[in-house]
């Protein structure tokens, strides 16, 4: 197998895999039980420790074969999901279409730990649309290694929508690969709260005129969590704006990190980027980590990014509880109200409230 | 090494015991290159104490198995360590009068309206010929003598305050901290050294460019600035006229010690010779500058206004041990040309209730690339600390390149850390607004630059503010129009 990351390589310096490279992972079980899907009545891939199961999966006209692509760049987790993929989606949006909604799930169990490497292709052409709800859950230990390989002809719009709850014991890394054309739009937001160490991992590249990448997340971690979100845009045609807002609570001994980088080549003029990255410390013992980086080779751009990590306001909590609200709902209310930005491009009703759902519960099982 | 210059080395080693080495002709037959008897050699011929040659071997060892760092965003050949002098390069002829000195450079002087007699001294023209400050000096000496405060060469201090020296060398900046400055501990030529003993007010700013004695400290330049408890000092380091330098390769390192209460305020215009248009023959500044607040409510801060040399790789940072203690860092980097500037800072919050201020301004112009990189880590036990950042770069030109690599890490709930960061041009109606009242473009621009960098040029000492504007319009010549 490839070599896992080490601290040493700068894009991982926040992230330590050693607890992963001490499991020996086998290969996935079959699986028996049914899974609990989520009542929308979208077409839906359904795909059982990596295998598609096309009992649980409906019909969606867009859908190709899975059929092994060449993958870009040289990522250590890309590299190891070469070696090892075996299957995937594979969508291709004829120009013009609207293609609606398509829900992809991946539920995974087994006993004895085992890893599986998803290879995804998703391509929208001239003018199409699609949004995907992606869903990640399991119980027990395993490592599941995705790759996205993500291409948005011009004037087409594709949004993303991740809900990763993984179980606790197990490990996440997903690395996406989008291509955005001139006014196309890749609208991602991924909700981080499973998983004992994930990574996000998105390299957007702008290739034509007022392309948009927005690439939000909100992460939710405690007990002694570990999650990643990292990004590098590249701004390499001029007049294309970039967003991306980023929050992070953290509960327990959890870790949260955040890593992005803007690239502006020289012919980017007129870009306009904007990163926020904000964090709430719930615990003495959380930790946040942030890295935002800029890289700017064109002198008529407005780029700017923020950065703040702090605790709950306890002068909002005690505002709160002197109107008659008990102290649990309070923190509850402010937490809620902290994620709500990063929510901003899930502009689509039922993902929303799939989002809000688990987000209104999780300070209460913490 | 090769067994000439080894045979050379061993003959100069004896050569030492038989005259005492003390004569300038064999000072400028120092061999070039670095090995044990090399920094043995430096050792012997200031006649260090034992425990200094130890530590000095203890860094050359260090160093020796060091790699030189790549993380930086600079490009530069690679430096050939055994072909450069660790003591004094031999001497090269020096102009005798202005007349022989490049016109170029003193019409730079004059812009910067630089006193006629100090242009010479600056420009290299032997000092005794030029001007003599020997009594001026002097009259500094005996005021900072009755308040207690020790201001000399590092050298001098060995030999005069040992147990000074040997209590805080290298305890700020260890040996085998980092490459470059493992090199300077286990080379470094001269520097100052300060004390500045309890409760005591340094009665005037200090400034090398008044330790007449120690002008050339040379290319290893080792600085230790101690503040006692309620003691404070405002050091004031470089100058803003463009000075003339031999050696390429400059890796300094400045060690600060704040005890209880204690503030140092250290003040820094760099403009060595960034190299002409294509980026050749100019200066690399690796410089390490470390403050330690170890004393609760204490202050070190940190201002900087960086327009020369070629590479300029420079963060001076502040652990910030004791409760209560600030640190803060401004910094204006200029980078025209091909300059290459990575530079910022690091805070530490160690203690309780600590706070800094990260305050950078870069400008970037020509080829240019111009980098801020810099560390917030709140530990676990710095409860209350908090933390402000704000970085703004302007790009002049569309050559040039503004990167902003901003490290974050928060271990304590009750930190407050934020930062923010921006990019930008001068705005189109800006310059048009001040060529329609008369300036000249280039006028224009200088202004609307200090305007910009107005938030660390008003942290500068008084004389030193009034300069570094001019400096700062003269390093944007050429970039527009």
């Amino acid at each position: 197998m490839n070599a896992l990351p080490t601290r040493k390589l700068e894009a991982w310096r926040y992230t330590d895999m050693r607890p992963l490279s001490a499991i020996s992972f086998g290969e996935p079980p079959a699986v028996s039980a049914t899974p609990e899907l989520p009542d929308l009545p979208y077409p839906r891939m359904v795909f059982l420790n990596g295998a598609l199961n096309t009992a649980l999966s409906t019909s969606f006209a867009f859908a190709k074969p899975y059929a092994p692509f060449a993958v870009r760049g040289a990522q250590p987790m890309v590299l190891i999901n070469a070696e090892h993929a075996k299957g995937g989606i594979n969508i291709e949006i004829p120009a013009g279409q609207d293609a609606g909604e398509l829900l992809l799930v991946s539920q995974a169990s087994g006993a004895a730990p085992f890893a599986f490497h998803p290879r995804h292709r998703v391509k929208l052409g001239q003018g199409a649309k699609l949004t995907l709800i992606q869903l990640d859950k399991g119980e027990g230990t395993y490592w599941q290694n995705v790759v996205f390989e993500i291409e948005v002809e011009a004037g087409a719009k594709f949004q993303h929508f991740r809900l990763q709850q993984e179980g606790t014991e197990a490990f996440n890394t997903t690395t996406i690969h989008a291509d955005i054309a001139g006014d196309a739009a890749y609208e991602h937001f991924t909700l981080t709260l499973g998983a004992k160490i994930s990574r996000t991992e998105i390299e957007a590249n702008l290739l034509g005129q007022t392309a948009l990448a927005h690439l939000n997340a909100a992460q939710l971690l405690g007990g002694t969590q570990h999650g990643d979100f990292t990004t590098i845009i590249r701004h390499k045609a001029p007049n294309c704006p970039s967003r991306q807002t980023v929050k992070s609570v953290l509960a327990g001994r959890a870790r949260g990190v955040f890593q992005g980088k803007i690239e502006v080549d020289q012919i980017a003029q007129k870009t306009d980027g904007y990163q926020m990255s904000q964090a709430l410390l719930l615990s003495p013992e959380a930790e946040m980590d942030i890295k935002p980086e800029l890289q700017i080779f064109a002198d008529d751009v407005k780029c700017s990014h923020g950065a703040t990590i702090g605790a709950l306001d306890e002068e909002q909590v005690f505002y709160l509880r002197s109107r008659g609200i008990p102290e649990a709902d309070a923190r509850q209310i402010l937490i809620r109200a902290f994620i709500e930005e990063a929510l901003e491009p899930v502009a689509h009703d039922a993902s929303k409230a799939l989002f809000e759902d688990v987000l209104d519960s999780w300070w209460g099982r913490q | 090494m090769s067994t000439t210059t080894e045979a050379t080395i061993q003959e100069l080693a004896a050569q030492k015991y038989k005259y005492g080495f003390s004569t300038d002709i064999l000072m400028e037959e120092f061999p070039k290159g670095l090995s044990e008897d090399i920094v043995r050699l430096i050792s012997a011929k200031k006649g260090e104490p034992t425990w200094l040659l130890e530590w000095r071997l203890k860094s050359y060892h260090a160093w020796l198995k060091m790699e030189e760092p790549e993380w930086a965003r600079v490009h530069h050949p690679p430096i050939d360590y055994d072909d450069l002098y660790y003591y004094a390069a031999p001497a090269k002829p020096v102009p005798k009068s202005l007349d022989e000195v490049d016109p170029e450079l003193l019409k730079t002087y004059e812009k910067l309206g630089i006193p006629l007699n100090e242009r010479a001294a600056l420009a290299g023209v032997a000092v005794d010929a030029v001007f003599d400050s020997v009594s001026v000096a002097t009259t500094f000496r005996d005021t900072l003598a009755k308040a207690g405060v020790i201001f000399c060469p590092i050298s001098e201090a060995v030999k005069e305050h040992p147990e000074l020296v040997r209590q805080y060398l290298g305890s700020v900046v260890p040996a085998g901290d980092n490459y470059f400055a493992a090199l300077n501990s286990a080379v470094f030529s001269d520097g100052s050294f300060v004390f500045i003993p309890k409760g005591v007010r340094c009665p005037m700013e200090l400034s090398t460019y008044f330790r007449i004695n120690a002008r050339n400290t040379g290319q290893f330049e080792r600085t230790l600035i101690i503040a006692e408890d309620g003691a404070s000092v405002s050091y004031l380091e470089g100058c803003t006229a463009p000075m003339r330098d031999e050696n390429q390769l400059h890796a300094a390192v400045v060690e600060l010690v704040a005890m209880d209460e204690a503030k140092i305020k250290y003040s820094t215009v760099q403009n060595w010779y960034p190299g002409d248009a294509e980026g050749k023959g100019g200066i690399y500044n690796f410089v390490t500058k470390r403050g330690a607040c170890r004393g609760k409510n204490s202050k070190i801060s940190w201002t900087q206004v960086e327009t020369g040399s070629a590479i300029t790789w420079k963060y001076p940072s502040c652990i910030l041990q004791g409760d209560g203690s600030v640190g803060e860092f401004y910094s204006v980097a200029v980078t025209n040309n091909r300059q290459q500037a990575d530079t910022g800072t690091k805070m530490i919050h160690i203690g309780k209730n600590t706070t800094s201020t990260i305050i950078s301004k870069g400008i970037s112009a020509g080829h240019s690339n111009n980098t801020y990189r810099g560390l917030v880590k709140i530990m676990p036990g710095a409860s209350g600390a908090r933390n402000f950042t704000q970085c703004d770069s302007l790009l002049i030109g569309d050559q040039c390149g503004a990167h902003t690599v901003p490290y974050i890490e928060n271990r304590n709930a009750s930190a407050k850390v934020e930062h923010e960061a921006t990019t930008s041009k001068i705005a189109e109606d800006q310059l048009f607004y001040c060529r329609s009242r008369g300036l000249s473009e280039e006028d224009a621009v200088g202004l609307i630059v200090n305007g910009f960098c107005k938030d660390v040029l008003k942290e500068l000492p008084m004389e030193f503010a009034v300069e570094a504007q001019k400096l700062l319009a003269v390093s944007l010549e050429g970039s527009v129009g």
